[in-house]
């Protein structure tokens, strides 16, 4: 087969050549380190947990927490970039519930944030380079709203569409005809 | 210089192209092989026959037997004795999620499989309890973000030796029976369009045909039939689009005169809506060997909100009859065409020869979540008979003229507005719990719901791998207050002939059997036998955790007769409890924890397998 690509063959010892030589590479070493200074206290901090003497977390503070109108723009965009098929109305549905005190990964605004923005393993997408930023942090100022963290008059209000009418019992007594009901034979 | 990386390319493609070790197969395996895929000609007699039930004390299939009729000939436990039922043994799946599945019997061997992370056991049954491997698929974490309904799974499919099943994140897996490995692994879905698998799949001819899930994830619905030796993709039907890709051909034939125009899948569309249709095939298939016809049912169309895909949206909500060979449609018929409530038409199609007005008739009969029972034509397609089995405001009947079922206009969502009391609810009168039929009481059993609901439409916005749905829904106890029945029907009368009222929705599958046993379980964990003719309740036990999944029942290698099911609560109806949902927001879990709010006082979650038999 080579024989009839002869320059195949040139190619093959050249690319053998070339993996030989650069498997000969040594790794350098590094005589300057880079400063042995503490990591970041603005990481987001998933955990309450921290090992030694408490180090001092910077917050952030969202723009949005005291904001009425970013808030409700948060639940209008939980609408429209479908968050509210998996969470429902924050009850929970394919997602958990966001209405609770139950929160797996955080419940303070830069926990939020980066859950959006990063996704999560167990299902929640990553929305990062999907929503503009300051649509992530109403996001989060409506998640947030829902569960009490924010001030009452912050917080936007209840769709009462579907809760307006007491009807759960009431049953019509009107049925199509035709279509009558199946006979309920008795319990034996 | 393209041409180095091309043969390295070439030879890794080889590689993977090996075709998977062929297993021996075992003297045992040969004897208890159910479903053949040997396409030895010798081998159609064997295959169950419509009316038979599950053979000879196994249960090969989630459904029991090819005509899913869930029947068992065994009568060791009869309506005299099934008082004295007493726990066997028990396993613990490890999963608490719901538990969906049928138990697989062949052999000396039970295999569960698990809701997500779809474990597969093998349990000796010669040494109960005991696994002989447990075989893990590990599939992607994330798929739990896409699935719709909990994280179920409703069981494998044993066949000459292996057993296949599905994971969540759209792989169909072939597993060596004698050493719990794997033979091979075909993926078939992407979860970034919102694709999952959840159904049992069944083998014929050689074939396993499996299915996708995500009607409410704008998913684009199909069957697929793998090569059971290999994997191999044979044929893709889907339920949208052009009749090249959906598989309907010279042999198309449907009963009804409005279904014969070409390329329905994308004229009953407005524009490219087809592509994010649903039509979803994730309920059980029906396989008749002498017509040589599988049957299956396809999901509601995607989104819920019926005003943005004006047209009869086929081929949703539908059922088809193709051949297995080749996938090729002979006749098809829409349950629900333009489904305005997420009325899929996926529960399973029971076939049945009956008499029918004085004469043999080879039919199929359908509980559909619209509130009908149907009885079809399984040759031809013709409804044969539409009759209610639920409360119904939302639907008029079926004209049996047209075939089409006839919604009440004032029922119909409209963008924006709240309708009310619609019956039967999204989840319809039955959802894809199968029921049973028994050749001896000439009865179905169904299990079902008893539930009406408000539907508020709203806008969508369709996002790869996001919920595709637009609409909030609540629901609510129809008339009389409870929330399930197991209905005993009469087909060809078509009507019922007894019905138990339970408090919740009857969400696991029914079994029937040659002792005139109807056995089912319920939400709140209570697992019951029932008389089959009278519907008397004669034993009932409870689990530790509400029952959703489909009871079966087998001979042991003892001889003697168990009946198995899994407990664990969840699914759709029980997602409030196994994913913790909270019932302030009515419209949580997709409406259903409005109606469930009390379960969690009832039971909690589990993942537990339990085996009766008589003392």
């Amino acid at each position: 087969m080579c024989s009839a690509f002869p320059s195949l063959r040139w190619l093959a010892v050249a690319v053998l050549a070339a993996l030989a030589v650069s498997g000969c590479e040594r790794e350098t070493r590094r005589f300057r380190e880079l400063p042995a200074t503490a990591t970041a206290e603005t990481a987001v901090r998933l955990s309450p947990l921290q090992p030694g003497p408490p180090v001092r977390q910077v917050r952030f503070k969202s723009a949005y927490e005291d904001n009425a109108y970013a808030t409700s723009e948060g639940k209008r965009l939980f609408s429209q970039f479908n968050c509210v098929g998996c969470h429902a109305h924050g009850g929970g549905s394919m997602g958990p519930p966001l209405m609770d005190d139950e929160w797996l990964y955080g419940s303070e605004p830069e926990n939020i944030f980066a859950t959006i923005v990063e996704g999560r393993p167990n299902g929640m997408p990553a929305f990062g380079g999907k929503i503009a930023t300051n649509q992530v942090w109403q996001l989060v100022a409506y998640v947030r709203s829902m569960s009490g963290l924010l001030a009452k008059d912050v917080a936007p209000g209840r769709d009462d569409a579907l809760y307006g009418v007491p009807q759960e019992q009431a049953t019509t007594q009107q049925h199509p005809v035709e279509s009558s009901r199946p006979p309920q034979a008795e319990q034996p | 210089m393209a041409r180095v990386p091309l043969a390295v390319a070439a030879i890794l493609a080889v590689l993977a192209c090996s075709e998977p070790r062929r297993d021996t197969r075992s003297p045992q395996a040969a004897a208890t092989a159910s479903p053949s895929f040997g396409a030895a000609p010798a081998r159609k007699d064997t295959l169950p026959s419509p009316e038979v039930g599950a053979r000879d004390g196994e249960w090969p299939m989630a459904s029991g037997d090819y005509a899913n009729t869930r029947y068992s000939g065994l009568n060791e436990i009869t309506a005299e004795n099934v008082g004295k039922l007493k726990v066997s043994w028990t396993f613990s799946t490890g999963v608490l999620r719901g538990q969906e599945a049928a138990p697989i019997v062949a052999g000396r061997t039970m295999y569960v499989v698990t809701p997500f992370p779809n474990i597969l056991h093998a349990l000796d049954l010669a040494n109960p309890g005991s696994t002989r491997w447990s075989y893990e698929p590990k599939p992607v974490s994330a798929a739990q973000g896409v699935a719709c309904c909990d994280v179920v799974n409703r069981g494998a499919a044993y066949a000459d030796g292996r057993v296949f099943f599905n994971t969540l994140d759209n792989h169909t897996v072939a597993v060596d029976v004698q050493t719990g490995k794997e033979l091979w692994r075909a993926r078939l879905g992407d979860i970034n369009r919102g694709e999952t698998m959840t159904m049992a799949p069944l083998v014929v001819k050689g074939k396993v045909l499996v299915g996708n899930s995500g009607g409410e994830l704008g998913v684009r619905g199909w069957l697929t039939a793998l090569d059971a030796a290999t994997g191999n993709v044979a044929w893709r039907a889907y339920s949208t689009g052009p009749d090249s890709q959906v598989l309907l051909g010279e042999r198309f034939k449907p009963f009804y005169a409005a279904d014969r125009e070409a390329d329905l899948g994308v004229k009953s569309w407005p524009g490219d809506a087809w592509r994010i249709g649903g039509g979803t095939a994730w309920g059980f298939v029906s396989y008749d060997p002498d017509l040589d016809l599988v049957y299956y049912g396809t999901s509601n169309p995607g989104p819920w909100n019926p005003d943005v895909r004006p047209g009869d949206n086929k081929w949703t909500s539908s059922i088809f009859a193709r051949d297995p060979d080749d996938g090729q449609g002979v006749w098809a018929y829409q349950w629900n065409p333009h489904d305005l409530y997420d009325h899929d038409g996926i529960n399973e199609n029971v076939l049945l020869d009956l008499d029918w007005q004085g004469a043999p008739r080879k039919v199929l009969a359908h509980a559909d979540r619209n509130g009908y029972v149907y009885v079809v034509d399984r040759t031809s397609g013709e409804v044969l008979s539409a009759r209610p089995f639920h409360f119904i405001t939302a639907y008029r009947g079926v004209d049996l003229r047209t075939g089409r079922v006839q919604p009440v206009p004032e029922k119909a969502p409209k963008t924006g507005t709240v309708v009310r009391m619609i019956c039967p609810s999204a989840p319809g009168a039955k959802d894809w719990q199968p029921m049973a039929w028994s050749p001896r009481t000439r009865l179905l059993y169904i299990p079902h719901q008893n539930l009406c609901m408000d539907f508020e439409s709203t806008d969508v916005n369709y996002i790869a791998g996001t919920p595709y749905v637009g609409a909030n829904v609540k629901y609510y106890p129809g008339p009389g207050g409870h929330r399930g029945e197991l209905s005993a029907w009469d087909p060809v009368a078509g009507k019922e002939v007894w019905t138990l009222k339970e408090s919740f929705p009857v969400w696991s599958g029914t079994l029937a059997t040659a002792g005139d046993v109807v056995f089912y379980g319920t939400m709140d964990g209570w697992f019951k036998a029932i008389h089959a003719r009278t519907g008397a309740e004669l034993w009932r036990f409870k689990t530790g955790s509400g029952i959703i999944g489909q009871p079966v029942t087998y001979r042991g290698p003892d001889g003697k007769q168990y009946v198995a099911v899994l407990a664990g609560v969840g699914g759709w109806s029980g997602a409030i409890v196994a994913a913790g949902l909270d019932p302030h927001d009515s419209t949580a879990g997709g409406g259903f924890v409005n109606a469930m709010k009390d379960l969690p006082r009832h039971t909690t979650k589990g993942g537990m397998l339990y085996v009766f038999g008589l003392p």
